[in-house]
């Protein structure tokens, strides 16, 4: 099993995701300059400022070689975790449903915030329990999850919703409480809260360790 | 000089593009904005909407409509207008 971490200019959170993925399997840094994915099982798009998140966040990236890689890797099923920035690429990449607006008290926000695992039937949440509560920190300017409402009802019946945040934490005034939401398919997962940055005891909390155990636990293809 | 016969620069438009945050969604910006005024003594200022302004000059501007959707605006949450002026 080996993870692929992608790297774009702006990118800074690539090392501390490279990190969490190597406490459960391989992993290296994808550029993202090239198309060559490198034979991984699994894709990070990490946090950051992808392109000095000029236009809007995300704009720019998903327009890089190593997107239209990604793009139809997952259009083949394979697994992609995008997290914070790299929610917002896959977003305007249109691999993943709604956008993130600038936050409703329009303040960078750095906190830590509990998230309930909504379904723990995907390949992101396969080790934890439905309604489980995970410590993740959040740290951004753009993480208002916003989807019309009809699209936010989808979501919910068909299971796309598996992270949101607990009652009275949403920090951003996400839509519906909204932390993470994946594809119809299931295998491309978006969140704002860093999971990466909560794999060791030494920052206060390791339950962001699930999500890459739970990647790192599914059968390479 | 060769190669520069196809866009002669005075055969090109200039073109704005204004893009908005659409109706029905929270605009942190200008409700920041509404705010802050009537603290300076600007009263009676409703409806504060924050967007920008893209100016660009293209050589067929048959294809802003399409630039928009792509790149400019993202639809999903930015509602956008075109004017054209002919140099």
């Amino acid at each position: 099993m080996k993870f692929g971490v992608v790297r774009f200019p702006g990118s800074c959170d690539e090392h501390d995701a490279l990190l969490a993925c190597r406490r459960f399997a391989d992993a290296e840094l994808l550029w993202h300059g090239e198309r060559d994915l490198k034979g991984v099982d699994a894709v990070v798009i990490p946090g950051g400022f992808s392109y000095g998140d000029y236009l809007r966040v995300g704009a720019i990236a998903r327009f890089s070689p190593v997107m239209e890689a990604v793009g139809e890797w997952a259009a083949a099923g394979g697994p992609v975790l995008g997290i914070c920035n790299g929610f917002q690429v896959l977003c305007e990449a249109g691999l993943l449903p709604g956008a993130l607006l600038v936050n409703a008290e329009l303040r960078f926000l750095c906190r830590q915030v509990d998230v309930e695992v909504v379904n723990a039937e995907t390949p992101f949440t396969s080790t934890c329990d439905p309604g489980e509560r995970l410590s993740v920190p959040v740290k951004h300017t753009t993480g208002r999850y916003f989807a019309p409402e009809l699209e936010l009802d989808e979501l919910e019946r068909s299971g796309q919703v598996v992270l949101r945040y607990l009652p009275g934490q949403n920090p951003n005034g996400s839509r519906r409480d909204i932390a993470g939401v994946t594809n119809r398919a299931g295998n491309v997962l978006g969140l704002m809260p860093h999971p990466e940055h909560a794999v060791d005891a030494l920052t206060g909390s390791t339950d962001g360790a699930r999500i890459f155990e739970s990647l790192a636990s599914l059968t390479p293809a | 000089m060769p190669g520069c016969a196809a866009a002669a620069p005075d055969s090109r438009v200039r073109a704005r593009v204004l893009i908005r945050p659409k109706q029905g969604i929270l605009d942190a910006q200008g409700q920041t904005v509404e705010r802050a005024l009537p603290a300076l003594g600007f009263e009676g200022v409703s409806n504060v909407r924050i967007g920008r302004l893209i100016e660009l000059e293209v050589e067929d501007p048959a294809r802003i409509r399409e630039m928009c959707e792509r790149l400019l605006a993202n639809p999903l949450i930015e509602d956008y207008e075109v004017s054209l002026e002919e140099r």
